[in-house]
């Protein structure tokens, strides 16, 4: 550190409106998922098509969360596939676990 | 920076003196750990779908609908009041404030990252400020839902004889007494995360008002939490799928 008083008069960049509007854009999108979810909640039977339904929403918000507000769809090929590749473990535990489960079920009941 | 030469091979990208992935050592580490964190929560979550699966399902309709230690619940004849509403149903509701309250948090932290990119200490504070308020709220509902819970409905559940009010780990009047557990595990550990997330934003806040990353030319430490607290919103909607909607 420099002995003398440090006076920064730091640059402030202005504002880039169509980014700012980006962002709002994208959370308009979560929002409005999660209503559609709310409304297939109330009037869609409960079913395998339900379920199925809010699986794949919950990855197209998945999906805003991290490649826009977690900026990683604009980062480096090598970091992009650093993170989603290990995902795939994830993958083989739902379908491992999954099987186990009605297993157990069969045994108990 | 000036002096740092542009390399646009990929040959020598790992030869090091550079950061070959484009995001500082601070920053990657930042990534791996939430995706360490992101294998915690999928097991839990996972979990849950196993043992669900292992119960018994409700076969009838969704009107008909009691509570049982027999089977699995619905869960949005569970989570259906709402503070101040004493009685009234009004299912998932709440854990849709609560889900819009973090999503909206989540939207404060980018702006507050997106004016740091610009040095714009003012916004930076303005939108931290605003972060920090949408997780003490979020932590607050998270509380009010966890109290009902476990104090449970005024009817309660009979199970041989003894009737049961609200929930704890050994049971409940709302389903097997593993619901109540993977509930209070699951929540709980998101809960966690949110009440750590909002100390990092603090600090991160304190730090913005002191002036410290202006000293510092840049305001990556803002960035660092950012991808923290998106983390903790990102979890918020798969607990809010599997747990609240299936």
């Amino acid at each position: 550190m420099s002995s003398h008083e440090e006076t920064h008069h730091t640059h402030v960049i202005p504002e880039d409106k169509e980014k700012t509007k980006k962002i709002w854009r994208v959370a308009g999108i979560l929002g409005f998922v999660t209503i559609i979810e709310f409304i297939f909640a109330f009037t869609m039977p409960r079913g395998i098509l339900l379920v199925a339904i809010f699986l794949g929403l919950t990855v197209v918000k998945a999906f805003y969360i991290v490649a826009e507000f977690m900026h990683l769809k604009h980062e480096q090929k090598t970091l992009i596939w650093s993170i989603i590749g290990p995902i795939v473990l994830i993958v083989w535990l739902v379908i491992a676990l999954m099987v186990e489960g009605s297993a157990i079920f069969s045994l108990r009941y | 920076m000036a002096t740092t030469a542009t390399i646009e091979t990929g040959k020598n990208r790992w030869g090091g003196g550079t950061a070959p992935m484009n995001a500082s050592y601070g920053k990657l580490m930042m990534w791996f750990f939430l995706l360490s964190d992101a294998f915690s929560f999928s097991a839990l979550l996972i979990t849950y779908g196993l043992i669900r699966y292992a119960h018994p399902a409700y076969a009838g309709s969704v009107e008909d609908f009691q509570f049982s230690t027999e089977y699995w619940p619905i869960p949005e004849k569970v989570f259906e009041a709402v503070p101040f509403l004493h009685g009234v149903e009004a299912p998932l509701v709440f854990v849709g404030i609560m889900t819009f309250i973090l999503i909206l948090s989540s939207v404060t932290m980018v702006l507050a990252v997106e004016a740091g990119h610009r040095m714009d200490r003012k916004n930076v504070i303005k939108w931290m400020l605003w972060t920090i308020i949408g997780g003490l709220a979020f932590l607050g509902c998270q509380a009010w839902e966890w109290s009902h819970f476990i104090h449970g409905t005024a009817e309660g559940l009979q199970v041989g004889g003894e009737t049961i009010f609200g929930a704890n780990l050994k049971v409940n009047q709302y389903g097997p007494p593993l619901f109540a557990s993977l509930f209070f595990f699951i929540t709980g550990f998101h809960g966690f995360h949110v009440f750590s997330g909002v100390v990092i934003n603090f600090i991160i806040f304190f730090n913005v008002v002191v002036g410290t990353y202006d000293k510092r030319g840049h305001y990556e430490m803002v960035e660092k939490s950012g991808l923290y607290w998106h983390f903790v919103d990102l979890v918020w909607v798969f607990v809010f799928t599997l747990f609240y909607l299936i």
